[in-house]
């Protein structure tokens, strides 16, 4: 037995939780791509009429918040959120006892982000509403896989046969982790691109087919579709690369862009750096889709939201 | 509690009988009755050959006698954690563990780095039911920069000295407490992690901490400091080194080579290391957090080849008991370390002896001989005539299931909860009185 625990503490995630793509079936993520093609945020039906729906936030977000909030009242749901600063987790309460304060309070489900990897599955663990991954620390960020192979979708006919290269911080990105246990279940082959630092020889071991290498031209030659990642300065302190030697080794120019396959896209989880991973010709480009991912964040999240509360037809 | 056994009538006199006895250091493995008298081994004898009466008699048909055995590397937590387990509770879950001697860690708060502390540890109001040998801290308050007063620590009690959670980073002052130690004949004990490499890790470097998402330590992050050690060691005459809960197979190496040297090199592994790989985390499970960290396939498979050619002296459990709510947290700040007094034996049993076929006879020398040695226990980790009357007998064929809800310990972090063993601790005698009998 489990010790102090309120009476509804259980151990399997409730039912419609999203804590990654790791352990979906081919199936779960079909349909979801299913569904989010059939969500309308400005024509919607209130599923989740009075659905209270918490957004709990322990990391800043723009995109991921915002997309969520848009995404649960198209719905119909109420949404509240929390954040670490101006609430009880400032003083000092722990992850479970908010968890347990907002199921109290009402909440039907909880979409979190935290900076810790595991934290929504420590909640999930405790708790019997559905536990929405908002993205955990280096883990993973199972929403903006959706969201990513939604796009892709639009503009790829299928995922089978696709090179994908993906550029830049892997070590720290919890997108690339979701991608790669995403896309490569459907026949895409990704290579990984950076320095060691960043893309330690490991990180072939997430999933089948992928590969590393430190070679831009390598990675992107022969191409269908590029995702960049934000380089977090903060990070090349103390690591051994420069920034001037990763700009002139890693980023992405249009020069450079002309290596991949012509109706190859680019994408980036945001947010972008201009002059840094990417040039803003890059960015503004005509293969740019980093604008057309974050539109596509909202039926994305509607198709979670409405799958998470059993409302998904 | 304690202080009623304590007035329990105590026999002067017990016969084992009808058992079968292993004692490595005396080189026995044949049936033997044992007599203990006044804390003794009075007598050591074929089975029937001793003469005359005993207060008392124990049927240890069908069972292996075997001298008590000794954890070089526990945290009772007292003073100042009492909430995660204390001397009383930690000791009774050591007697159901068979072991009758423990050897306390000093990162206590205060951390042990007096003589006076020594000495409360030692105290009968503690309510020990086994032997506590308390290792005291190396340098003051263990932050690594000026050594404790050794002599005054080892004339209080203390079997050896370390700063156990943290390693002793400073070359000076690790060649320092060697030098010390070989003066006073003291072993220091070292927790090898270079902390300069592992800062924010929370748990072994590989395609697991990865996944996850978590900063991994690296085995070289263990070996390098072994390598130092070794190298310091060889040069101290005289000095005697002991590696606490080794986990990978690059610091093996630098024991062999140490081994291989004239130093006094030795050094332990957990049942947790010998059992569990890095991927049995799962889903961020906090029991399965520990430092040193669960580590790959091949680290596990050359501690289990170390265990069985000799290269590893003892199995100690580093039974690191911790409150619920500081494991059910996110992983990353879930605190280190599991419980794992009462599963040792049973551990040692199913995986080393029946599934990696090492003979029992040595894995009673990794809780008994083995041990004493490390630490210089005389009288200890032997039945020969004249040790003291610590005794454990099991059953090397009992099948169980561990709860850790019964679990005499206060905490209930054990990676081993519902797991089926084969090999139970049947009763735990220590000077002559026994402490712990299987239900």
């Amino acid at each position: 037995m489990m010790h102090g625990l309120p009476a509804y503490a259980m151990n399997k995630p409730a039912r419609g939780s999203l804590l990654g793509i790791e352990h979906l079936e081919d199936k779960e993520i079909l349909g979801l791509l299913k569904l989010a093609r059939r969500m309308n945020p400005l024509k919607a039906r209130p599923l989740l009429r009075n659905k209270r729906i918490v957004l709990l936030f322990y990391e800043a977000s723009t995109r991921t918040r915002s997309s969520f909030e848009f995404a649960a009242k198209s719905l119909g749901a109420i949404t509240t959120l929390v954040q670490s600063s101006g609430s009880s987790i400032e003083k000092g309460e722990s992850l479970l006892d908010t968890g347990y304060t907002l199921r109290a309070v009402g909440a039907d489900a909880i979409v979190i982000r935290h900076p810790a990897a595991g934290a929504p599955h420590l909640m999930a663990k405790h708790l019997d509403i559905p536990v929405i991954n908002a993205g955990d620390g280096m883990h993973e960020h199972p929403s903006q896989a959706l969201l990513d192979a939604f796009t892709i979708l639009k503009h790829k006919k299928s995922f089978k046969g696709l090179q994908v290269a993906i550029i830049g911080d892997i070590f720290h990105s919890r997108v690339t982790r979701s991608n790669c246990h995403l896309l490569t279940r459907f026949g895409v082959k990704i290579t990984l691109c950076g320095p060691p630092e960043f893309v330690p020889d490991v990180a072939a071991t997430l999933a089948p087919h992928l590969r590393v290498t430190r070679h831009i031209e390598e990675a992107l030659r022969g191409a269908d579709v590029i995702m960049l990642l934000r380089l977090q300065k903060e990070r090349l302190a103390g690591q051994k690369i420069r920034l001037q030697d990763y700009i002139a080794r890693y980023q992405m120019t249009a020069a450079r862009l002309k290596l991949a396959r012509r109706d190859a896209i680019v994408m980036h989880p945001g947010p972008i750096i201009r002059g840094l991973e990417l040039t803003a010709e890059v960015a503004d480009g005509a293969q740019s889709m980093i604008i057309d991912e974050v539109h596509n964040g909202v039926p994305t999240r509607m198709a979670i939201l409405a799958r998470a509360l059993g409302k998904a037809k | 509690m304690p202080s009623a056994k304590n007035q329990k009538r105590e026999a002067a006199s017990l016969l084992i009988k009808g058992g079968h006895v292993i004692d490595p250091a005396a080189k026995i493995n044949a049936p033997m009755d044992v007599l203990l008298r006044d804390g003794r081994v009075a007598e050591i004898a074929l089975p029937n050959k001793i003469r005359g009466g005993a207060d008392e008699k124990f049927d240890a048909r069908g069972l292996i006698v075997a001298p008590g055995f000794i954890d070089l590397h526990v945290h009772l937590r007292e003073p100042g954690q009492s909430y995660k387990e204390t001397i009383s509770t930690g000791t009774a879950a050591a007697a159901a563990g068979g072991f009758t001697s423990v050897c306390t860690m000093p990162n206590t708060a205060p951390v042990v780095d007096t003589a006076e502390w020594v000495a409360w540890l030692r105290h009968p109001e503690r309510g020990a039911v086994v032997n506590v040998f308390p290792i005291a801290a190396a340098t003051r308050g263990s932050s690594g920069a000026a050594l404790t007063d050794f002599a005054a620590l080892q004339r209080a009690g203390a079997v050896a000295v370390t700063d156990d959670g943290k390693p002793i980073l400073d070359d000076e002052i690790m060649r320092a407490a060697l030098q010390l130690g070989a003066e006073l004949n003291l072993p220091v004990v070292q927790h090898a992690e270079d902390t300069r490499l592992t800062e924010g890790c929370s748990m072994h470097e590989g395609p697991t901490s990865f996944r996850l998402g978590l900063r991994g330590m690296s085995a070289s992050a263990e070996a390098n400091i072994v390598d130092r050690d070794v190298n310091l060691a060889q040069h101290v005459r005289e000095s005697r080194l002991h590696i606490a809960h080794l986990s990978t197979s690059e610091a093996l190496k630098a024991v062999r080579r140490g081994k291989r040297g004239k130093a006094r090199i030795t050094c332990e592994v957990t049942p947790h290391h010998f059992t569990l790989l890095d991927v049995d985390v799962g889903e961020y499970d906090t029991n399965f957090k520990m430092n040193p960290p669960l580590r790959s396939a091949a680290d596990r498979e050359a501690i289990l080849v170390a265990l069985a050619d000799g290269t590893v002296d003892a199995i100690a459990t580093d039974h690191a008991p911790h409150a619920t709510h500081e494991k059910q947290v996110e992983f990353e700040r879930a605190s280190f370390g599991v419980t794992g007094l009462e599963t040792a034996l049973a551990l040692a049993i199913t995986k080393l002896h029946r599934e990696h076929k090492i003979p029992l006879t040595r894995i009673v020398e990794l809780f008994t001989a083995g041990p004493a040695r490390v630490f210089d226990l005389r009288g200890r980790g032997s039945l020969a005539r004249g040790s003291f009357a610590d005794v454990t007998i099991f059953d090397p064929k009992k099948r169980w299931t561990f709860e850790a809800a019964k679990s005499r310990s206060l905490s209930r972090n054990t990676p081993f909860d519902g797991w089926q063993f084969t090999g139970r601790v049947v009763a735990t005698i220590v000077g002559g009185r026994v402490v712990h009998r299987a239900d």
